[in-house]
């Protein structure tokens, strides 16, 4: 059983952005960048399925700039067994990446595809959701918990209200929440390991998709500040303000 | 113009995100109609006819949404948006786990894309929405034929009763047969709901165990009528359940009164309460970055402080 694992390259997870001053986006240059955490989680998953002997490969795939590579390689390291690297510079929305991931599915034919549940950079919490859909199969978001056995997945998800569990068919798309795992760390031989293995270059036009952003940003600003508080002394002072100046008591 | 909400519902009633999100879509001028996708699901239907500002409730009812998947309730809202004939230009839901999980199979289906967490509306086809942990605003405009929107509940006021739409049937969907519901673990609690609450009492990885968690917090919620709320560091500790955890990846509260509780303010939680009306900051590191954000801030060992507060209030 072959899992593919879709890993966004994104800002660390550390970096306060700021946002440009003339209102175009965010400044991203000269920061660091990382694999989306959610996206970890997922290549961890997909490893522990492999060593669990329930899958035979983890093929990695990252859709963006050429620097992305190196965010495959990190999911080499981690121990995906090959990455595919869906290279443009165009800025790819999530209904773009889900019909690059959907033409690689119908090449590669998965059995699970197992994507972050949201990218931490532009926060949409979509592109899993999309392609199980435009793939036509079952979808099992938010994951604390899989297991995978004969044609099924069961697996436990994190809902607003506490939890559920769902039994999908497979071929099916889990995304990833943080509880589902801790990712293991990268050792240096595993890091080498990871430069050797086979890592493909396709462009969107190769996949036959048209990845035209449908979205135009207008402007990018940053939010209202809150103002500065003051520290109170103790108990009984932050009660008095609490009743007499916030009114919220 | 018709805007189509599809409705967060427990078939009982409508929850309260529905109420927001109708609010948000009666800012984009049009028909505001909702559907009721459920099963056994006439209360609820009746619920949404008596909201104010909806013109019609659309209700499919069948035992294919008592699980509530994603694939059933996508497909029935295609079906509603494709027999309208080009007349629905917006659909709506609220930017909870629900419609996170099925609007954007709705988009993908549509061939269009989703807008995620609105929270504000400048036209029928521009939005502010917020990106990186809340650390900007993107405006975006979108020139789909159908806006599929997902929206952040907390920045729009929840549309109040006095309503008379008419309710209409309409035919189900068969069911996909690709997914089943084996399991439901839902946090029992007779606290109010951490999205709707007045007041959270919020707890970190300050608080040490699960057994202090509820030992020191629990007593303050209690007297206060609050909601108690969680950092990911106390959600993956154990302490509290998962859905406790306010944050850019849990949940989004903006109450009027927010009390953190040993919690160091990381930014992926500072995007989850930073809207609070007004947040109080228990803390004993003076250099934690919660102060940055606090109206009221409070060097204190909690275990000393929040017992003092409990009978101070
Ligand atoms: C103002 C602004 C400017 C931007 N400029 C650029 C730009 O110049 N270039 C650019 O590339 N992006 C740019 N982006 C980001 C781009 O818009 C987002 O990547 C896109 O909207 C996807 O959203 P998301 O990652 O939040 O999707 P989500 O749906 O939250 O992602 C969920 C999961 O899908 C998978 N996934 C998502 N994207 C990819 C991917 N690319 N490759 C592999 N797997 C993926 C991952 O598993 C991820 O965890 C910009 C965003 C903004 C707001
Ligand atoms: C992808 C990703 C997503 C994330 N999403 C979220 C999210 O949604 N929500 C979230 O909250 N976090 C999230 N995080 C985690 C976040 O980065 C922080 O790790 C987390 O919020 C820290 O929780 P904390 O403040 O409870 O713990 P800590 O940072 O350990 O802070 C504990 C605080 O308690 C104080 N303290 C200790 N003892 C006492 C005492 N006796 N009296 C008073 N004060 C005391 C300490 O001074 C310290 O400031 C995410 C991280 C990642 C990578």
């Amino acid at each position: 059983m072959k899992i593919l694992v879709p890993v966004k390259r994104v800002v660390d997870y550390n970096v306060k952005v700021r946002v440009k001053s003339d209102g175009t986006g965010v400044d991203i240059a000269n920061v660091k960048m990382s694999m989306n955490p959610f996206d970890e989680i997922a290549v961890e998953e997909a490893v522990r399925l492999k060593e669990a002997g329930v899958a035979t490969e983890v093929v990695a795939v990252s859709c963006g700039v050429g620097a992305c590579q190196e965010t495959l390689r990190t999911a080499m390291a981690i121990g995906a067994d090959r990455g595919i690297l869906v290279e443009t510079d165009v800025e790819l929305q999530p209904l773009a990446v889900a019909k690059l991931l959907k033409a690689l599915c119908d090449k590669e034919q998965p059995q699970v595809v197992i994507c972050g549940k949201q990218a931490i950079d532009d926060d949409a919490n979509q592109t899993g959701q999309m392609l199980s859909a435009l793939m036509g199969w079952p979808q099992a978001t938010f994951a604390s918990k899989v297991a995978v056995s004969a044609g099924k997945a069961t697996v436990t998800r994190e809902i607003d209200g506490g939890l559920e569990t769902l039994e999908i068919a497979l071929p099916a798309v889990v995304t990833t929440d943080l509880r589902l795992n801790e990712p293991r760390y990268a050792t240096l031989p595993n890091i080498m390991k990871a430069k050797k293995k086979p890592l493909e270059t396709v462009k969107p036009a190769d996949l036959g998709v048209d990845v035209t952003p449908r979205l135009t940003t207008l402007k990018v600003v940053e939010p209202p500040k809150r103002s500065a508080g003051v520290m109170v002394a103790d108990v009984a002072q932050l009660v008095e303000k609490l009743k007499n100046e916030a009114k919220v008591l | 113009m018709t805007i189509l909400v599809v409705a967060e519902h427990d078939n009982a009633s409508l929850k309260g995100a529905t109420l927001n999100t109708v609010s948000a879509a009666a800012k984009l001028g049009g028909d505001v109609v909702i559907l009721v996708a459920g099963s056994a699901a006439g209360a609820a239907a009746e619920a949404a006819a008596r909201v104010a500002g909806v013109s019609k409730v659309l209700v499919a009812d069948s035992a294919v949404f008592a699980d509530q998947s994603a694939e059933n309730l996508a497909s029935q809202v295609v079906e509603v948006v494709k027999a309208a004939g080009g007349a629905i230009s917006h659909v709506l839901a609220p930017a909870t786990t629900f419609g996170k999980n099925v609007l954007p199979r709705v988009a993908a289906v549509l061939d269009v894309a989703q807008i995620s967490e609105i929270v504000a509306v400048e036209s029928a086809d521009t939005f502010v929405r917020p990106i990186y942990a809340g650390n900007a605003l993107a405006t975006v405009k979108s020139a789909d034929p159908v806006k599929v929107i997902t929206v952040r509940t907390t920045a729009f006021e929840a549309a109040g009763e006095g309503g008379s739409a008419s309710v209409e049937q309409i035919a189900a969907v068969a069911d996909s047969g690709l997914s089943r519901l084996t399991g439901r673990e839902l946090t029992k609690s007779a606290r109010p709901e951490l999205g709707a609450a007045k007041i959270i009492v919020s707890g970190g990885r300050g608080l040490g165990s699960s057994e202090n968690y509820h030992k020191v917090l629990e007593p303050l919620a209690d007297k206060l009528g609050a909601a108690l709320g969680a950092s990911r560091a106390a959600v993956d500790a154990g302490y509290v359940p998962n859905d406790y955890q306010v944050g850019q990846t849990g949940k989004i509260v903006a109450p009027q009164l927010y009390l953190a509780v040993g919690i160091s303010g990381a930014i992926q939680h500072l995007a989850g309460m930073k809207d609070s009306k007004v947040i109080v900051a228990i803390n004993k590191d003076p250099e934690a970055p919660i102060f940055q954000v606090a109206d009221y801030g409070l060097v204190a060992d909690l275990f000393e402080a929040v017992p003092q507060l409990t009978s101070a209030v």
